[in-house]
Parts: structure tokens; sequence; C-alpha cells
């Protein structure tokens, strides 16, 4: 299988036009399993991992760009994870540590699969994906952005650069339920937030639907609020868990959220 | 006179903690495990499987695999050169499936290519028309559904007579008054589900034809002997023709009693003349071996007031799946363990095995007495409530003793020393709990950061359990060892030995060269040679916690016909000459059990027992379902530990896999159909699932065995999933009766 590495993002985004059949790839640790169980077969493989523009993360003015290849073990980090604690939390649940030194928020993105860790977290952040293409540069909000199981709305010749937030403050949090204390995907997951400021409480599902889902309300609301998110949610019964436990979960998550961020 | 020169080998005899042969290379990756094997010129196999789990097959057409590039060989049944069918006890298998697919997974056809990819294209290319049967998937309904193995492969060897349909085996042990009353009287149903032996090492071997119609076969599995004379006969060669060599075993656990890739990779280097490499995948490997029976099990204990058992009623239901492999010994085992290591006046127990179309079943650690302790602990749990006796009271007031004599009628002769192992196991200082807050990954749920406390309770179990060391029921079982001892260079003296006892990560090898250097305290050096069939008669499986003490008497037995001829010669080798015998080690005969009454038809039908009781510390998160087990404390019976290192690591190994059991790991099938081959789907425990283990041992010399030992592998196995569960049951009040426990149940739901 052939591997294309450009060095520069505007060389990456010429071969992604030019062959819209190369699959991108950071860390690598969903496309190779992919690869592995024979679930795809593209005809090469974009290597993003050699790409500068991708990597780090800056502030500007209260604005947050995050390049797609951050890991992670990164996100982990201080002075990122004071600002997204909920995201800090969420990748701390990302398998194992190998795993989080591979694993990127860009990947997490691509992959937009219903138990995608990073995704709850940003999504009570409000966050913007930011895609490039030759064509340009343009934002979308993560959820226009999710379209569902697995898929997105990344277009053929766009990349995913990066994610653009501004950081709200909020106290919040990340929770996720597995049968296992580490290395599972999440039967059902939850971030939270409690935004004084803007009077209102965000949170975010996973795996309790199609995709991942942002169930918002006022301040005042906290306590119709563990059964709005659990009424939000549209879970399945699946060979990780039943619908019904799901939601039951996502009512206790919920709670204990609430009670976590609420001082 | 002059001191004599100190000898490299004061260290590391029987009793003492040597550390293993292999840690070091294994430590930094640079063992080499079976997926590892390379020779020039080598040749990649690839397996074509049936996606149904029960079909009819139309027709196979290789034609347009054929011309794929790199392709060497495409192999059907028709290609099987000797016997089509094969088996570890029966030949019920075929070696590629011919007109009929009886499970999800099974190997329909063969491709050697010169890469990896080129074979599994091709591979996609065979042609397989199937026609889908109605798949029988539930072990009560089998019993009235069309027959999967009309020949009834079983039938004939003195089992019990059973006319039902899919039987593989029935057991039936009525002891003293099976309708005796009791003053108490408990009952409840229990269900256990597919657990696999989840090896991290997938199946892999490499097959080397020799040129002259012979082939080597390098593969990762418990028996190099037994592997021989089943594959020889399929490839209609004598037995010496084909020699067997233990490569890197990434993991056993039973699960490579059975054959995988033997037959299949020297077909292919047979018909190509190049040397095979076959590698399962991950996927692969869940339908590449077989797994332990899931079991339904329905029980009743009655006891008098003062909590002495009276009779156990147990019927035992074991869901074998398409092929017997050794089922039949599972299912005697179940009902042999039923009571627990308890003295019971009066028994019925029925054990049943039936085939279906769900994935094989067979070995895997602890071997049938894992499921019925599960069923068995919980009553015993109940019995004490309904008694208002303390758990560890109840069991003492009815522990089994030498002298006393087991449903089967089986009276223990040797060592087994329940009573002891649950006082120290119960002395042992349960810790206090952790303080709050704490991170959260010591809390249930762990790095899922679910709970700083809330919804959050501590319970405590206890279990005990026993199995039998060594195969059972008249089976004639031996272990050869053989060593040469001659000068080396500088005119030390060397001691080679040579034993076919499977090296599977328990520690074997260790074991083989501390008996050795204690036997032959006057030599310089052992050398511990490869194991093969090409130089040792057997040794056996390395199953049923019998290889330490079957290989520790057979190398024994030859070190002392090495001495004894070295004192015969005046006590000294010359340069260039040597000692060179082997020895056969046979443990206590054994005889079947009546296939009426499952009663013993002589002294015994298992040679000896070895048991083993845990005390669980479980924090529950009882809304969300969450686990967290904090503490385990444990007292093994061992007999003599020959590594007290070794040991501990198999009693810390041992319990983490009753502990998957009891909390995460289950094969789930739809219809027959593996849905969760994957280690992501497949859980198995981690580092933060599995806590510390405070291990006792127990010496308590078992008088027929070298040194005194036991086996150790299995009872931590047995007893683990029971105790989890018993401390799981006193945090939440819920009766929690089928593992592995899931947490909807958990939380009430």
């Amino acid at each position: 299988m052939e591997v294309v590495s450009p060095r520069t993002l505007e060389e990456a985004l010429r071969l992604r036009a030019a062959e819209p059949g190369l699959m991108p790839i950071e860390g690598g640790t969903d496309v190779m399993v992919d690869l592995n169980f024979d679930r795809r077969r593209p005809v090469g493989l974009l290597n993003l991992n050699e790409v500068p523009e991708l990597r780090g993360w800056s502030r500007d003015d209260g604005l947050l760009r995050i390049g797609a290849s951050l890991t992670y073990a990164q996100v982990r980090q201080r002075p990122l994870a004071d600002t997204l604690p909920a995201l800090a939390e969420a990748a701390r649940t990302v398998g194992s540590p190998q795993i989080q030194n591979r694993g990127t928020l860009g990947g997490n993105l691509g992959t937009a699969s219903p138990a995608g860790d990073s995704l709850p977290p940003l999504l009570i952040e409000r966050a913007d994906v930011e895609l490039a293409s030759v064509r340009g540069v343009r934002t979308l909000a993560l959820e226009r952005f999710l379209l569902g199981p697995k898929r997105n709305a990344l277009a053929a010749d766009e990349l995913i650069a990066g994610i653009r937030v501004r950081p709200s403050g909020a106290r919040q949090t990340f929770m996720k339920v597995g049968p296992r204390n580490a290395m599972v995907i999440a039967v059902v997951s939850l971030a939270l937030a409690v935004d004084r400021e803007r009077e209102e409480l965000r949170a975010a599902y996973g795996s309790a639907g199609p995709v991942p889902g942002l169930v918002t309300a006022s301040t005042g609301e906290r306590e119709t609020f563990p059964e709005l998110v659990a009424a939000a949610a549209e879970p399945i019964d699946d060979l990780r868990g039943t619908a019904a436990y799901r939601r039951h979960a996502l009512r206790v998550l919920v709670g204990r959220a609430l009670e976590r961020c609420w001082a | 006179m002059s001191a004599p020169p100190a000898r490299k080998l004061q260290l590391g005899r029987v009793g003492e903690t040597v550390q293993r042969v292999d840690a070091i290379p294994k430590v930094t990756g640079e063992f080499a495990f079976s997926s590892d094997l390379f020779a020039a010129g080598m040749l990649w196999g690839h397996t074509v499987r049936s996606p149904h789990a029960h079909a009819r097959i139309v027709s196979i057409d290789i034609s347009q695999a054929v011309p794929m590039p790199g392709v060497q060989a495409v192999l059907t049944h028709e290609d099987v050169p000797g016997a089509k069918h094969y088996g570890l006890e029966f030949p019920d298998q075929p070696v590629l499936a011919i007109d009929r697919v009886r499970y999800f997974g099974e190997p329909v056809a063969l491709v050697a290519a010169e890469h990896p990819e080129q074979a599994r294209r091709a591979a996609s290319r065979i042609a397989v028309e199937y026609e889908p049967l109605e798949p029988i998937v539930d072990a009560e309904r089998a019993l009235a559904q069309e027959e999967l193995h009309p020949n009834r492969p079983t039938s004939g060897h003195g089992y019990r007579e059973d006319p039902r349909p899919n039987v593989v085996r029935t057991m039936v042990v009525r002891h003293g008054d099976p309708d005796a009353e009791g003053d108490v009287s408990v009952s409840g149903v229990y269900e256990l589900g597919i657990q696999d032996q989840a090896f991290l090492g997938p199946e892999s071997g490499l097959a080397i034809p020799d040129g002259e119609g012979g082939i080597d076969i390098y593969v990762a599995t418990q028996w190099l002997h037994v592997d021989r004379d089943q594959v020889a006969p399929c490839l209609d060669l004598e037995p010496e023709r084909v020699r067997i060599h233990l490569a890197g075993v990434g993991g056993a656990f039973g699960g490579r009693e059975d054959l995988s890739m033997q037959i299949h990779g020297a077909m292919l280097a047979l018909r190509t003349n190049r040397p095979v490499k076959i590698v399962y995948n991950r996927q692969e490997s869940f339908v590449g071996h077989i797994h332990r029976h899931p079991a339904r099990i329905w029980a009743e204990h009655r006891a008098d007031r003062d909590g002495k058992l009276k009779c156990v009623r147990m019927r035992i239901l074991l869901d074998g799946g398409a092929y017997a492999s050794s089922s039949t010994a599972v299912t005697s085992n179940a009902a042999s363990f039923a009571c627990g290591p308890y003295a019971v006046e009066n028994a019925l127990l029925e054990s049943t095995c039936v085939y279906t179309n769900n994935p094989p079943c067979g070995a895997m650690r602890g071997f049938g007495a894992v499921q019925t302790c599960f069923a068995g602990e919980a009553q015993m749990d109940k019995l004490a409530a309904a008694l208002g006796v303390d758990p560890v009271e109840l069991r003492l007031r009815n522990a089994l003793a030498p002298g006393d004599t087991l449903p089967t009628g089986q009276k223990l002769t040797g060592s087994l020393p329940v009573a002891e192992v649950i006082r120290r196991c119960a002395a042992i200082p349960v810790p206090e709990p952790d303080g709050l807050p704490r991170d959260a990954i010591r809390l249930p749920g762990g790095s899922g950061n679910v709970t700083r406390g809330e919804g959050v309770r501590r319970g405590v179990g206890f279990a005990v359990g026993f199995k039998n060391i060594g195969y059972s029921e008249g089976f004639d079982d031996y272990t050869a060892a053989r060593v040469r001892l001659f000068t080396d260079r500088s005119g030390g003296l060397v001691a080679e030995v040579h034993c076919a006892a499977a090296e599977v990560g328990q520690g074997v090898s260790n074991v083989l060269v501390q008996v050795a250097r204690t036997e032959l305290d006057i030599v310089d050096d052992v050398l511990l040679a490869p194991h093969t069939t090409a130089t040792v008669d057997s040794a056996g499986s390395a199953s049923a916690s019998r290889m330490t003490w079957m290989s520790s008497g057979a190398v024994r037995l030859a070190c002392a016909a090495v001495r004894e001829e070295l004192d015969r010669r005046g006590g000294s080798l010359d340069p260039g000459e040597e000692i060179d015998i082997e020895r056969i080690y046979r443990h206590p005969r054994t005889t079947p059990l009546d296939p009426e009454t499952g009663q013993v038809t002589g002294e015994r039908a298992h040679v000896a027992f070895a048991c083993a009781a845990m005390r669980v510390v479980a924090e529950v998160d009882t809304e969300l379902g969450l686990v967290r087990v904090a503490w385990i404390g444990t007292a093994q019976d061992v007999g003599k530990a020959l590594n007290p290192q070794a040991v501990h690591g198999q009693i810390e190994g041992g319990t983490a896999q009753g502990v998957g059991l009891a909390l995460m790991e289950e094969i789930q099938t739809e219809d027959g159909l593996i849905t969760n081959a994957s280690f992501t789907d497949y859980l198995i425990p981690t580092a933060l699932d599995m806590p510390r283990v405070v291990a006792e041992l127990v010496e308590d010399a078992e008088p027929d065995a070298p040194y005194g030992v036991k086996g150790v592998g299995e009872p931590p196995t047995v007893v683990s999933t029971a105790a989890v569960v018993a401390a799981l049951r006193a945090a939440t009040g819920r009766e929690l009766a089928r593992v592995p426990v899931r947490p909807e149940h958990l939380a009430g739901l």
C-alpha cells in the first residue's frame, strides 16, 4: 500500500484534492484497526504526521486553535488541561497510555464514532471544526459536523485542520461508563458544564444515540436536567449494553456531574 | 586436601525461588513466540472459514483462486492425504469441512502464497456455495433436535447410554439416598457465559518439509506427542516422520490442547515442498480454539439445623458446541466436583454436555470445576443466610478431610487440607477501606471518572473450591524424561535434561532444571534440551495441573538412574564418555466411574485433589453497576512449592482469569455467530481491575507425589469467580445468578 507523507499543509491539501482515495491517517489507532480487520482497503494512506501546521495549539484573544494532530497525552497536559478540563478528563479515559500517545483529536473527529471520547467535551464548549481544502478554509459547528454513526461533513477534498473553541471557563466534567476500569469503549459517556456566566447547563452524551448529542437548559432547571438529558438520548441495545441501562446511567451521571460542578 | 571447587549450582534447587529461564527475554521483547518464526523461502498459509454456524456445503470452486499472484497451493478436504477427521479424544472433526459446516469459523479450505496478503486475497476468491441450515443454539432444546453427529462419536466408550439426541456425555452420580431430606433447603438456577482463554499469542506455527516426505512442525501447543498422534494419520505418515517441536507459547490455559494450524500447515508444506507459516489474526483466534463450556445449573442443598449438609442435588447442562474435544472429561469433572470440598452423605448429581452449533468448547483452566464452584458456593452462602450461620463457619463444619468419602465413593487417601485453607485464608487481615477522596482510578469505574464515592458500597465474599490434579477415570497417563550426563571441555560434569513438557508460561522449564540440580548435586551444570517429540517420549499434557508433578517425577527417576550408573562406573566420566537414560513416571492408577451410578470401580477415579479458599473485598457503584475489586486474600493447598515465586505467579494469574469471568469475559453469540471477536469487545481484566493478592501457601505434602507437590494453576481460577460474585452479592443484596455479572444486573435493571 502506498503511503504519502506531505511536509506542509499546502502539499497535503493538494494531494487530498488530487487523490481523494487516499485515507488520511494520524495516530492510526482507528485506521489501522480497520485495515487489520479488512474493513477498509484504501488505495493508499495520506500520512499527516509530518505536517507542522496540524501540530500544537495556540491562543489568540481568548480563541483557542487546536491542531488536528494534538494527541490525547498532550490534551492531558497543563495549561491546556486547565482550560478545557472535561476534554482532559476524557483524554485520560482513552485506551492505554500507548494509545493516548498516538491517538489524536483530529482522528477522533474523522472517525466520528458515537462513542468518540473527545466529542462530548468539545460539544459542551461549542467547538467548531476547521476544515481545509485547496478551495480554502471553512469552520463548522461540531454539532453540524457530526452527521451520523461514523459519518461526518468532511468533503472529499477536505482535511480536518483543527478545532476552534472559546473556552467558557465553566465548571465541567467528563464521565465514561464501561464494564472495565480502563481501556474500554464507552457504554455511555457524558460531558457536563455548569455555565454560571450564561446561566446555562450544557450536557453532551456519547454512545447513547447515532451521534453525540448536546442538551442545554437554564441553570434554573437543575432538578429536571437529569431526566431531560436521559429523555433526549436515543440509545439502542447492542452487545455493549442495553438502551434501558444507558438511559438509566445517563440520569445517574447527570445528577452526579451537576453535584460535582455546581459549587 | 584443598576444598572442592565451588559448584555453579548451589542455588536453584527444589523449594527455592528461581528466576524464570525466560524472564529476561520476555521482559525485553526478545523472546521468540511461535508467531515470530521464520524460515528461508517460507510461504504463508491462510484458512478459509465458514461464515455460517450450520450449513450444507453445496460446492467448493477453487478455480478463481489458483491462478492468483503468488499462490502455490489451494487445498480442500479432497487433498487431505490420510484420515479426513481428527480429534483430541474422538475423531469427530473434519480436517477441512466436507459436506457440512457445524460452527462459525470452521475451516473449509487452505491457501499458501508467497505473501500473507496474496494468500488472503486468493482465499477470498474461493467460491463456497452454502445452503444454510437452522442452527442448534440452545443447549436444552438441542436434546430434542436433529442429531448434529448421527454416528454418535462418543458412544461405546463406556459412558452412560443416553438416548437423547446430541448428547456428548451424561454423567450421573448417585450417592447414599438422593431423596434424603434436611431441616433446611435452598435452591437456585445459575448460569455461566462462554469464557475464552484469551491468550495473547495467537495460534501460529511453521511447518517445514524434511525433503524425505516427513515434516517438522514448530508450534505453540500443550502436548507435543498428542499433536503428533493426531497429525500423522491425517497426513498418512508414520508418527516418527512427524516431529513436533515446541515454539514460544504466548499463553495456553487449555486452548492449545486441540489442534489449530498443525495439520493445515503440514498439508500446505508437503504439497509445495516449502516451509509454510500460519499465524491467525485476533479475530480468527477467537474461532481458532475451543472455549470454556457455558453452563446452566439447577442446584438444591439440604442441611440439618446445625448446617451439616444432608443432600446435594444438582443438574448441570454444558454446551459443548459443534465437536467433542475434551467435553466428556469436563462433563465428568463438573459432576465430580459439584458438591465442593464438603462432606456430603447423600447426593444426586447429573451432568450433561450437548452438541450444538455454538462455538466448540473444551479445556480451560478449572475444567468443569469452575462452573459448579460458582453454583455450589452461591448455594453455601444461601444456606448460611437461611440458617443464620457465618458463611466461613458453615464451610468449616462441612469441610472434607482425609478419610472422608467423596460422592463418587472415592475415599480421600491423600492430602486435602480444606479446613486449614479456610482457617488460614480467614485469618489474613482484611485491610480497612481506602478513605475518600481518592483518585477516580481507585474507585469503581476507574479511569471513567464516574464517581467520587457516590453510590459505592463495599462487600466481602468468601469461597472455597477444589478440583483434581492429573488425568482421571483410568487414563493411562505418563511422563518421560531423559537425562544425558557428559563432561564438558573443562572437565565439568553436565546433565542435559530432555522432556517434552510444554512450557506454556507456567514455569515447568525451571522445575525440570531444579529437579535435576537437586537429584544430581554432583554436576557442574544442568542444561535443558529443546522440548520436542524427536528425542524423548511423551510428557503428557500441560493440563489438569499435572505437569509439575508428572515431569518432576520423571526427571527425578531419570536422574536417580543416571546417578546409579555413574556410581557403577566409579563416580566419574572420562572425556567423551556419557550416560544417557530415559525413564517413564506414572502416577497411581485410576479406574473408570461406573456409568450407571457414577461410583468408583477401583480405589480411585481421580489421582489427587487440591483446594483453595479466597476472600474478596469489592466496592460496587450500586447505581451504575460498576465494580472495583479492592483486595483479595487466599490460602491455597500447594502440596510443596517447588518454586515459591512461580507459585505466587500462578495464583495471581489464575485469580485474574476468574475475576475476568466474574466481571467481564464472555464470548457473545447471535445464532451461533460470534459477535465480539476482538479485544475491543471481549474484555479481560487490566491492572486496574486486578488488586494485589495476598496469598498463603499451605504446604501439606501429597503422599503419592514427588516432593509432595501438587499442581497450582487451576484452584485459583476455580474459586475466584465464586468469591468475587459473593462479594458483589454482599455489596448489593442481589442474587446475581449469572456470570459475567453485567452492570445492568448490579444496578438492578
